[in-house]
């Protein structure tokens, strides 16, 4: 029975674990940020890689995300005879809600795994010690650069993939399915606001983007030295950026709505 | 090239292209395509109800786009909603008599003040009042109406 309890409450202590450790590891983090800007050099390199590198993926995902949502949404509005909101519809949904999520989803899988990888390593050939031996503060030197541009480049990635969006819903909305030109445009300014929509969104993108960073390098840092390690601690960089990206996703449009 | 100088342009290019798609969507598809920044002057209206009448809801006359309301209050005196419209400066040969109504686009569409010329040789001008107004149409109103008249007439009929 005793053993029983034990191997059920287990996982939960220890992912409770995981949780706190994640959080300390953030106050070091963000103790060593002001440090960590005396890098830029390092900070552009990780921006190249994390945004530069991502924007391929994010914008024909953009695309097609938003010609999939017009077709969808064509179809149920036409249900309703409500097909001119078509473009009111497709992008209250791209900016509120998928843009931020699903270029966080990206950006878990494109870049997410490549820091947690990346550090893991550092960490299993014994890197980050020697930094430390060279008084080089490897919080300050490899985790703030790409902490900071993870929030630096998720909200320009949203930006970006909800452009494409549009474009691919117009695509499809207008050119494809015939509705008229102008009350696709029309009816989404005259719907859309900027502070509640538009913005709402990148607020968002730029929690995503502190969340997935922190969990790519502290799941990197942390990394057991062995080539296992480092593979599973990539794997859970996916999964648990994934839940947490979902979760807070649901918290913050509580709040911001 | 030195491998510096492509990281940097290339970053330099996502940041240069995030923040225009950004100012992009926050400006082309947005309620801020409709905000009419020119120069416009002032016209005031009461309405006994303005109904779901927002602030920057368009002003037209003749279907054609002047203007937008730019304020409502509620007029303590008289207890009328005092709406104030902004009507575009290059529009100045509107009748001062024009008639002001309340109007939805559609049958669940947001609404608009919908302005009918009069035959005033004077013109509105800063400051001018419409007088001549006619509030929101209610659903809820002629739901009510339908509703009594309806009955009314079937207890007249057994009256007889």
């Amino acid at each position: 029975m005793k053993q029983f309890a034990a191997r059920l409450f287990d996982p939960l202590v220890d992912g409770l674990a995981d949780i706190g450790r994640t959080g300390w590891f953030l106050l070091g983090l963000l103790a060593a940020l002001p440090r960590g800007l005396t890098y830029p050099r390092e900070l552009l390199r990780q921006l190249w890689f994390v945004g530069a590198k991502s924007l391929i993926i994010i914008m024909i995902s953009g695309l097609f995300v938003g010609m999939v949502l017009s077709l969808q949404l064509y179809y149920t509005l036409s249900i309703f005879g409500g097909t001119s909101a078509l473009g009111t519809v497709i992008a209250l949904s791209l900016y509120r809600e998928l843009g931020p999520v699903v270029t966080a989803l990206l950006f878990a899988g494109r870049a997410g795994t490549a820091i947690t990888a990346e550090v893991g390593l550092m960490r299993a050939t014994d890197q980050l010690s020697a930094m430390e031996m060279m008084a080089v503060d490897p919080l300050a030197f490899v985790a703030s650069p790409r902490f900071l541009a993870g929030v630096i480049a998720m909200p320009l990635l949203v930006a970006v993939f909800n452009l494409m969006g549009i474009f691919g819903g117009h695509l499809i909305g207008v050119t494809w399915l015939g509705i008229d030109n102008g009350t696709f445009w029309s009816n989404m300014t005259s719907n859309v606001s900027v502070w509640t929509d538009v913005i709402n969104g990148e607020w968002k993108a730029l929690a995503f983007g502190a969340l997935i960073s922190l969990i790519a390098v502290y799941q990197g840092y942390t990394a057991p030295p062995t080539s296992e390690g480092v593979a599973n601690a990539t794997t859970r960089t996916v999964v648990t950026s994934s839940i947490a990206i979902l979760a807070l996703d649901f918290v913050m449009t509580a709040f911001l709505m | 090239m030195n491998p510096r100088r492509s990281y940097a342009a290339g970053t330099g290019l996502f940041i240069l292209l995030g923040f225009a798609a950004l100012a992009y969507l926050a400006t082309q598809t947005t309620s801020l395509v409709n905000f009419n920044s020119g120069p416009s002057y002032d016209v005031t209206a009461e309405f006994t109800s303005v109904g779901g009448l927002k602030d920057r809801a368009p002003v037209k006359m003749a279907g054609v786009r002047i203007g937008t309301v730019k304020s409502i209050t509620l007029d303590q005196k008289s207890l009328d909603a005092k709406v104030t419209l902004a009507i575009a400066d290059r529009y100045n040969q509107i009748p001062a008599d024009s008639y002001a109504k309340i109007m939805t686009s559609g049958l669940l569409g947001d609404q608009f003040i919908s302005l009918s010329p009069g035959g005033s040789p004077d013109n509105l001008k800063n400051g001018s009042v419409i007088a001549n107004t006619q509030s929101a149409l209610q659903l809820e109103d002629l739901i009510g109406k339908f509703l009594t008249s309806g009955g009314s007439k079937s207890a007249s009929g057994s009256s007889k």
